[in-house]
């Protein structure tokens, strides 16, 4: 194991992070996950399957693509991995491959999901297709008006989307609405979207995402002759893309892991998801972790024009990676990541999803060397916010 | 000698014990829905600390916090309200609530302001056995404050044994598998596991989806009494909690 050193321990604790802090009523459920995940991830079906519909039904390796203009911008040398390439548009297609196999292994038939973005949502509503499982996305009711086309998709797909009314309306409240479910549905399958929730959720969604530092090495390996680049830059919302670029690099530690927060309208705004920058130690969704919360507990309400990315709290390993400074967390606003998407869109004809659109702001804040290698986790691709860019590029 | 020991020492059986938000309806009813309470004649009250994220909870209870923490309660204010409780109230009490906020409080703060305010026993639902009992227990017994621990029909039998062993007061025997507010299931598989957990060394109460005398009754046979939550916060919402309680006692 090259990453003992951020990896899980046996409780579920990344450093004083983690844990399972949820109530008895989810006990047995979640104890029978954890005593199953590692034995299936490891087993040689799981790795044959799970490889198999990455490569034919998701479309992996992604690209590594060296973006000449972008780099010609910021003086040094860009790489894009690009998650947006992948079958459904972001890379949470990943997770849900895996997630949904453990549950056919597992006997589960009944699918739960929560989304922000959607993205989650249909990752999650076309695994279930796939696999013929009936499957139930809960979705915060101004998410689903603010991503309708993933809505429809979802609907396409079969799913069943429930809006969250509680809260803001977004992905915690979904989130809560979602382990309800869980827990008036006990033989259920919880399938997380990000390294959130109690363990072994964060410490399974980041090895199924761990595919992407893998890919990322090998491919530098070929293109430069080194597989680790001086930095590797993901936005966080949970913070599963972060985590699955980051894996493969958290022992290298001359390799600068580079995780950007949400700000909204700025961190000292009221009006932010940067949990990180002004969070403190706190519990949710049955995790130990950075948290968004009032002086008497109480958890405020993100924001950030991106659903993806409005979110209070953080997956633990991140919070970890903070507080050991092993990571360093930058902040991006609004106008900021959709100044982002505008320069990629039209230096380099992609358009990046509005989550991504923040790890490319945090190009602006950084400064590189000429000789830099520097990759930037492209998490999805723009299609579902095609009305927020319209809205704000007129 | 903690009430609740007494309590089931001196009425071991057809306990009723009543949840309700503290600051619900108004912000100060707290103390006045206490005396109601015991001058109706309830064995036992369980006070919830609102929550914004509360998960184990249905509509009704979510609500209810949230109105709760709308006014402005909090659980500073929570045991300001019930600092001259005692004076009048001899019913054990117990606080119920999720571990972001005593733990935001301070849990040592926290279990000294229970034991001043006269407080036997804590609900924490999301605090796990084994974190506490490593890291918390010491203080909590230090001040005399029991750890309600919970069961739920899909409870291992492992892991009955080892909150048996855990447990202080009595059991608070989760009826279904379900969020708060539910309706009691009856099946022959339920009472097999009411009788499972009726038969530990340690008294239970039954608690979710117990609404009216029926349910109560239904439940109170198969262990030393019962809760009620929703039902009652919906008597409190339409005010009609002194007829509720007349129909239940
Ligand atoms: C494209 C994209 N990137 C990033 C995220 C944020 O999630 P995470 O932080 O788990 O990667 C989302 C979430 O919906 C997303 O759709």
């Amino acid at each position: 194991m090259s990453n003992n050193k951020y990896a899980v321990n046996e409780r579920g604790y990344y450093g004083q992070f983690g844990g399972a802090y949820i109530p008895e009523l989810l006990r047995a459920n979640v104890d029978e996950l954890r005593e199953n995940y590692l034995k299936i991830i490891n087993s040689e079906q799981f790795q044959k399957d799970y490889k198999r519909l990455l490569d034919n039904y998701v479309g992996r390796p992604t690209p590594l693509t060296k973006v000449e203009n972008l780099s010609k911008r910021f003086g040094t040398n860009i790489y894009l991995k690009r998650e947006d390439l992948t079958h459904t548009g972001a890379h949470k297609i990943n997770n849900t491959i895996g997630q949904i196999l453990i549950a056919k292994y597992m006997g589960k038939t009944r699918i739960i999901a929560e989304t922000g973005a959607g993205q989650h949502g249909v990752a999650t509503a076309t695994v279930c297709a796939l696999f013929g499982l009936e499957c139930v996305v809960y979705m915060g009711a101004l998410d689903i008006e603010r991503q309708a086309p993933n809505v429809a998709r979802m609907k396409m797909l079969g799913a069943k989307v429930v809006p969250a009314i509680s809260g803001n309306q977004t992905l915690k409240d979904a989130t809560n609405e979602a382990i309800r479910d869980w827990i008036a549905n006990p033989y259920s399958f919880y399938l997380i979207g990000s390294v959130v929730g109690p363990h072994p959720y964060p410490d399974m969604v980041t090895r199924l995402q761990s595919i992407i530092s893998k890919e990322i090495r090998e491919q530098l390996t070929v293109e430069t002759g080194n597989p680790n680049p001086n930095y590797v830059i993901a936005c966080v919302g949970g913070g599963s893309n972060a985590a699955g670029a980051f894996y493969h690099y958290l022992n290298e530690e001359n390799v600068k892991l580079v995780a950007v927060e949400a700000s909204g309208l700025g961190v000292d705004s009221g009006e932010t998801a940067a949990t990180i920058t002004i969070g403190d130690v706190g519990f949710i969704h049955g995790s130990k972790t950075m948290l968004m919360q009032d002086e008497d507990g109480q958890i405020t309400e993100p924001y950030s024009i991106s659903a993806g990315l409005d979110y209070p709290g953080v997956g633990p390993l991140h919070a970890h990676l903070a507080e050991t400074g092993r990571a360093q967390f930058l902040s991006v606003t609004d106008q900021e990541a959709l100044d982002a998407a505008k320069v990629l869109a039209q230096s380099e004809g992609i358009i990046p999803a509005l989550e991504s659109a923040h790890a490319l702001a945090a190009l602006e804040k950084i400064k590189f060397l000429k000789e830099d290698v520097v990759v930037v986790n492209l998490s999805g691709r723009g299609d579902k916010d095609m009305e927020t860019y319209m809205k704000h590029f007129n | 000698m903690n009430r609740i020991d007494q309590l089931f020492q001196n009425k071991g059986k057809d306990i009723l014990s009543i949840y309700f938000p503290a600051g619900y309806p108004n912000l100060n009813d707290t103390v006045p829905n206490l005396q109601l309470l015991q001058d109706k004649g309830v064995d036992l009250v369980e006070i919830g600390i609102p929550f914004s994220d509360p998960l184990a909870d249905g509509p009704v209870i979510q609500l209810a916090a949230k109105q709760a923490l709308d006014q402005g309660m909090s659980l500073k204010l929570l045991f300001e309200q019930l600092k001259e409780a005692r004076k009048t109230i001899t019913m054990p009490l117990i606080l119920m609530g999720y571990w972001n906020v005593v733990f935001k409080y301070g849990v040592d703060s926290f279990v000294a302001d229970c034991q001043s305010c006269g407080i036997d026993g804590v609900i924490l639902p999301d605090l796990p056995l084994e974190e506490y009992e490593e890291e918390f227990k010491v203080r909590f017994e230090a001040h005399g404050v029991y750890n309600i621990l919970l069961v739920t029909p899909q409870t291992t039998e492992q892991r009955m044994v080892k909150i048996e062993k855990a447990a202080k007061g009595f059991l608070y025997m989760v009826s279904s598998s379900a969020t708060t507010g539910g309706a009691l299931e009856q099946s022959k598989e339920r009472e097999e596991y009411f009788k499972k957990v009726a038969s530990l060394n340690i008294p239970s109460l039954i608690g979710f989806g117990i609404r009216d005398k029926q349910s109560f009754q239904h439940a109170s046979s198969f262990s030393n009494g019962a809760i009620i939550g929703t039902a009652f916060i919906n008597a409190l919402t339409s005010g009609t909690a002194p007829e509720f309680l007349d129909s239940l006692l």
